[in-house]
């Protein structure tokens, strides 16, 4: 077995008086794809943030590629591509404008070409000189993807990428990802699409009341045993 | 050269949305000319009170104008979920402070390129060159706190009131340096203060703390 490529272990936030991750521990090796599921509020996005460096935890630690995420927060940043639920996008920039100007954020080497190659591949090459503003959600959703995808990184985290696709989007998704693993990165994502966890990843966890409450590897899994796992942990 | 590349790539964005959305320079401007014109019909001018009146009057419009765009700095950012898109890239924070801050005294700088005349055409006072430096200077004293403290109010629901609150007393020092000498410009007096050096060692430590503490304040 190969070292994990992201590794958490006993990570804890709490928020005020509300504990939202209460320890945990997982790991992502290169080439895999790991999904979380979980309920509305159980933690999902907070440990996403964590690892993106946006959020500090209160304990535990995480290491990606061999760097810990508070201590090498600056590095970390260069080696992760991260798509949250909304596309977050500037409105006035256009589709080309917002991935140069975060190519550049990242000191992407020919940023111009490179993003050039990615809106042809999200398919938005025509839409490349309209503002964001006109996109459509599934379209700005594929421009979130490129943009985290401009400086290579070696790990995804994805937060609902799917929310707002539509089945081209899902397929197009469906179809970075593997390009993704296939150049030997890491992928982690959450979703509340059991289908799309099933069949995305190489793995599931099932993240409730803030803890690793079911992990299981995707092959051979049935979708009704995680099914089940998630109905208990909604109990 | 990572660290200025990164700063310019971030003025270049705020300079373009403003452009395209026009929202803070225009209201920045609006204000600024109707202050002035209030003002100007608001006292009774005279040849005696010009110098005590008009330095007031141009501050109050600048300061005030400034802070309406002030507030806008991070807060647009920060509603749509920007600024944590930008945290997450590998950018010093000093950069976003620094491109921030150049961007504010650029759209301050416009609107006050456009006031100066009218204010000189309405309060019949010329238009020194000595006057340059004093705005300069005084611009930059309240863009630097302000941009500070933008940062912090946007993490709030208030924070059309509290970005005032947070500012105001700590812009005093420049404000009173801006006023008095602009004021001894048009009445030159003795035995002042050195105003200008005083504005001057005020931005030095606004700037100083500002780009030191900014990390801090935009961290979640």
């Amino acid at each position: 077995m190969s070292q994990p490529y992201l590794e958490i272990t006993g990570l804890k936030k709490t928020y005020g008086f509300k504990p939202v991750l209460r320890g945990i521990d997982l790991a992502v090796e290169q080439g895999q794809r790991m999904a979380l599921l979980g309920a509305n509020g159980a933690g999902k996005t907070t440990l996403l943030r964590i690892l993106a460096g946006l959020t500090e935890p209160d304990a535990g630690e995480a290491r990606i590629g061999g760097l810990d995420i508070a201590r090498d927060a600056q590095l970390v940043r260069r080696v992760v591509g991260f798509v949250a639920h909304q596309p977050y996008l500037y409105d006035e920039l256009t589709a080309m404008e917002n991935l140069l100007f975060f190519g550049r954020m990242y000191a992407v080497k020919g940023c111009k070409e490179q993003a050039i190659i990615l809106l042809e591949r999200v398919g938005l090459a025509k839409r490349a000189k309209e503002r964001a503003s006109a996109l459509s959600r599934g379209q700005a959703q594929r421009l979130a993807l490129a943009r985290a995808l401009l400086h290579a990184p070696r790990l995804l985290l994805l937060d609902e990428p799917d929310s707002g696709l539509d089945e081209d989007g899902i397929a197009l998704l469906e179809a970075l990802l593997d390009e993704h693993i296939r150049g030997g990165g890491a992928v982690l994502f959450t979703t509340h699409q059991l289908e799309h966890a099933m069949r995305w990843s190489d793995r599931i966890g099932l993240l409730s009341g803030g803890r690793m409450t079911y992990q299981s590897e995707t092959d051979g899994l049935e979708a009704g045993s995680v099914r089940q796992a998630y109905q208990e942990a909604l109990r | 050269m990572m660290f200025i590349d990164q700063t310019l790539a971030i003025l270049w964005k705020d300079i373009r949305c403003e452009l395209r959305s026009k929202q803070t320079w225009m209201g920045m401007g609006m204000f600024a000319l109707l202050a002035l014109v209030i003002f100007n019909f608001a006292f009774d001018l005279r040849a005696d009170n010009k110098a005590a009146i008009a330095p007031g009057a141009l501050w109050v419009a600048f300061v005030f104008a400034s802070l309406l765009g002030l507030g806008r700095t991070i807060a647009a950012e920060r509603e749509k979920g920007l600024m944590d898109r930008l945290m997450l890239c590998p950018v010093d924070r000093k950069a976003i402070y620094l491109a921030k801050l150049l961007g504010n005294l650029l759209f301050i700088g416009v609107v006050e390129v456009v006031a100066l005349p009218v204010f000189a055409a309405l309060f019949n006072v010329p238009l020194f060159g000595a006057l340059l430096p004093i705005v300069l200077l005084g611009t930059l004293g309240v863009a630097t706190i302000g941009t500070l403290f933008s940062a912090m109010a946007a993490a709030t629901q208030a924070r059309e009131l509290l970005l005032p609150i947070l500012v105001f007393p700590l812009i005093v020092p420049v404000v009173i340096g801006a006023v008095r000498a602009t004021g001894d410009l048009m009445v030159s007096s003795v035995n002042q203060p050195p105003w200008i050096g005083l504005m001057a060692a005020f931005d030095v430590i606004f700037l100083s703390v500002s780009m030191l503490t900014f990390e801090f304040v935009i961290k979640e």
